[in-house]
């Protein structure tokens, strides 16, 4: 396929997952205010950092504010992680590759950015879990469509890519910045609120059911390794990354366990060091240190897709930026 | 009568009703079918026609806005029917017409014996801008230069359909003319089953069959692709429904390279070589070594490839010399020189600005007349004379005697009109016709066409940039 195709359809998807994981953050955090015992202050600035968007955040809008983080993250289209402005950017990517995704594809992502930019901000400051529960829904719509309707050829396996890719960043993310505010302090171990805090964490990753059902009771520790290392559940680190590499080894029809070139190798590399983590080693050497390593490796891996498929003959002097796109022509 | 009392056809020829007010015989199942419904009933469709456009993201881009703003494509519901006796008389018109401009560009950039015949000036035809000295002496693949041509008709107070202008470049439409019939059969599902309505859902099968067929003869499997300008040219919905529905790439510039005296697609796993290109970006900027140098559309060496063989352009670059409408004027002549028939379906009757007598009597009566530049599009660059100004008819004289070559003047039709809905009544709005024609294995006219209108009260502009919409056009078979 086209490279040029190939870059849009893998932003497209990526953007989308950008969009649902935002959602869910935000309304996992409104939930959770309503749980806080009397006199604990909410902190809202991790939830910026869980796009990695703190500086460009405080420059504009200074203090954490509930409201001012809410729009920072949603109808902020200044904010080019804001949803508003992912859906934007995965609408104009599918509009630039309409005649290689389904009618039903285009349709169902159409409606979600004309939904999102019909939605009147006082109504979603409001009614803030009917708007993110919808914008959760239109990206299983699409993501569904996806799976269903069109082939899984090439176009699909890039699709995959995206989403994998920007879904495993994100709960790495999600893990780093939550793991330090919900370290216990020695009042709150073993009360409800610790308990309450540890399930927002696995809530923001829509993973809370699935825990129950393998872990049982909640504990720090396997909290970790559930978003981390688990091998069945779709949103976990492992899980997105075996994924993606096989997603990536179906595109250049190498066979896994080998390589054919720098995305595949550093996807591989990645994927063993998770598959043979223990979740132990990774608390005894630092989680913070050990997830900030990952999030740079797999840019790494982004920027060496994008060498590998979207731009056959890079040009002296380009950045590496994997966070967003690359604007060409 | 209900739905339609009080509707005027004030004087003009009504594709609908007769002078009398009486349905005409084609759409009287139609109108007893809107008579049917209960009060709101249409607007209530109407508005869901609207949306589906919206959802579907059927739109155009204005240009002047740097966003690049879609809007829908305005679209009202009532169709215009036309009978089958009429439509076997367009479509053997425009296969006549066709057939003969085909002959006729291959003529004027080869032996050029309609000219040295003394049937068309050699002037007339030399001096068009769009005349390509680059084509001089191609032979485009199979021989066919206009593979499609979106002609526009418009019918006259008389009743009398004349054609206005050919569009031999890069005709759009034909996108809506799908979509709006897909939206008409959710409208009006039993009216399907009722009526003998033309079908048009298979001009994308029969568009890929004429680009594969072009090169058939030399690739076995040929690669087809559709080359647009980007997502911000106002075409870009049609560009890209037409490569989604032929299930081929659709390509910019900046995804072709020439390389090894052919034209590949840089694509994930290296390059791909590409035989036939329906090309939707004009002559000018197809080769910046050619044409415009400062063209970012095009694929530098494009031409070369094409001179060489190796790749077959739709349509064939130099076509719109025919498109010039001083070279239009000439189409009758052209037929009869040709294929020694009369014309079938006329050209409108055309005042030639470079010719002295012509030029006096339109420099005389600009007030009657619709001034066009010779190769102006889309609205642009006209004068029409009774609705214009004293200051604008002046400007347009001192334009014509400065370059009388570059203008042509027609009388000012009084065209045709039908029933739009305007809120819960009806109103009448003035029409022209596009149907679109494939020149491939033979040449096939798609029973049914883009029926713009002019949306604004007694405007005569059907330009989608200018306020027009569209309408269903259903040609019936079965002959009444």
């Amino acid at each position: 396929m086209l490279s040029r195709v190939a870059e849009s359809i893998y932003w497209m998807s990526r953007y989308i997952e950008r969009a649902e994981n935002v959602a869910r953050f935000v309304d996992v955090n409104l939930h959770l205010i309503l749980d806080l015992p009397g006199g604990v202050q909410m902190q809202w600035d991790p939830l910026v950092s869980t796009t990695g968007d703190d500086e460009v955040f405080a420059e504009r809008y200074g203090h954490a504010s509930r409201e001012a983080v809410i729009r920072f993250l949603t109808f902020d289209t200044e904010n080019p992680n804001s949803i508003i402005s992912c859906f934007r950017a995965a609408r104009e990517n599918a509009r630039s590759i309409r005649e290689n995704i389904s009618s039903e594809m285009w349709v169902q992502l159409n409606d979600a950015y004309l939904m999102v930019t019909n939605t009147a901000e006082e109504w979603a400051m409001e009614e803030p879990h009917q708007f993110f529960t919808d914008i959760k829904v239109a990206s299983h719509l699409f993501a569904g469509q996806t799976d269903n309707i069109m082939s899984h050829s090439e176009a699909w396996h890039f699709c995959q890519l995206g989403r994998l890719i920007e879904r495993a960043d994100k709960t790495s993310r999600i893990v780093d910045v939550k793991y330090f505010i919900l370290l216990p302090s020695i009042w709150d171990v073993n009360t409800p609120f610790d308990d309450i805090q540890w399930g927002a964490l696995l809530h923001s990753a829509s993973a809370f059911e699935m825990y129950r059902r393998t872990y049982g009771l909640i504990s720090p520790n396997r909290v970790v390794a559930f978003l981390l290392l688990d091998r069945e559940f779709p949103r976990s680190v492992l899980y997105c990354l075996s994924k993606a590499e096989e997603s990536l080894h179906a595109i250049s029809g190498t066979p896994l366990e080998t390589f054919s070139n720098p995305a595949e190798q550093g996807l591989g590399q990645l994927r063993s060091e998770f598959a043979y983590a223990q979740v132990q080693q990774i608390l005894a050497s630092g989680l913070h240190e050990f997830l900030d390593a990952f999030q740079t490796k797999l840019n790494l891996v982004g920027d060496d897709i994008r060498k590998t498929f979207f731009a056959p003959r890079p040009v002296n002097g380009e950045s590496a930026d994997t966070q967003s796109q690359q604007i060409i022509g | 009568m209900t739905r339609f009392d009080g509707y005027n056809t004030d004087g003009f020829f009504d594709e609908m009703f007769s002078p009398d007010g009486s349905a005409r015989p084609a759409v009287q199942m139609l109108v007893e079918r809107i008579e049917s419904f209960p009060e709101g009933e249409l607007i209530r469709r109407q508005i869901a026609a609207e949306y589906a456009l919206l959802r579907m993201g059927i739109t155009f881009n204005v240009y002047a806005d740097e966003q690049g703003i879609e809007k829908i494509f305005p679209f009202d519901l009532i169709p215009r029917i036309i009978d089958a006796n009429e439509w076997e008389w367009i479509e053997r018109g425009l296969k006549q017409r066709i057939h003969a401009l085909n002959l006729f560009i291959d003529d004027v950039y080869h032996d050029r014996k309609i000219i040295k015949d003394g049937v068309v000036p050699a002037d007339i035809v030399l001096s068009s801008e769009r005349y390509l000295q680059q084509c001089i002496g191609l032979h485009p693949p199979r021989g066919i230069w206009c593979h499609i041509t979106g002609t526009d008709l418009v019918r006259n107070s008389d009743g009398q359909i004349y054609v206005l202008e050919d569009n031999l470049g890069c005709p759009s439409g034909v996108s809506y003319v799908m979509e709006n019939r897909q939206l008409m059969k959710r409208t009006f599902p039993q009216l399907f089953g009722m009526l003998q309505i033309q079908p048009v859902e298979d001009y994308p099968s029969r568009l890929l069959n004429m680009l594969q067929y072009l090169v058939t003869d030399r690739v076995m499997a040929p690669k087809v692709a559709v080359l647009t300008p980007g997502i911000y040219n106002s075409a870009y919905f049609e560009h890209s429904f037409l490569a989604q529905q032929m299930g081929v790439e659709l390509v910019e510039g900046r995804d072709l390279v020439v390389m090894d005296g052919f034209v590949h697609m840089r694509t994930t796993k290296g390059f791909e070589q590409v035989d036939v290109l329906y090309r939707r970006i004009n002559d000018d900027f197809l080769d910046p070594t050619v044409f415009k140098q400062e063209s970012l559309l095009g694929v530098p060496g494009l031409m070369d490839v094409y001179k060489s063989g190796r790749i077959a352009l739709v349509n064939a670059p130099g076509t719109c010399v025919a498109d010039d409408k001083v070279v239009c004027s000439y189409v009758p002549q052209i037929i009869k020189y040709y294929l020694g028939e009369e014309i079938i379906v006329p050209n409108v009757p055309t005042y030639m600005c470079w010719e002295d007598t012509d030029r006096k009597y339109v420099l005389e009566h600009l007030d009657e007349l619709v001034v066009k530049e010779a190769n102006g599009s889309g609205g642009y660059g006209m004068l029409i004379g009774p609705h214009a100004t004293t200051a604008e008819r002046e400007e347009f004289a001192q334009r014509i005697k400065h370059n009388p070559r570059n203008y042509i003047a027609q009388p000012t039709l009084s065209i045709s009109r039908v029933p739009v809905l305007i809120e819960n009544h009806f109103e009448g709005r003035h029409v022209d016709f596009r149907p679109f024609i494939l020149y491939g294995e033979d040449i096939y006219v798609l029973p049914g066409g883009l029926t713009r209108v002019a949306l604004k009260k007694g405007s005569l502009v059907v330009n989608s940039s200018q306020g027009g919409g569209s309408k269903d056009t259903w040609v019936l078979s079965g002959h009444s």
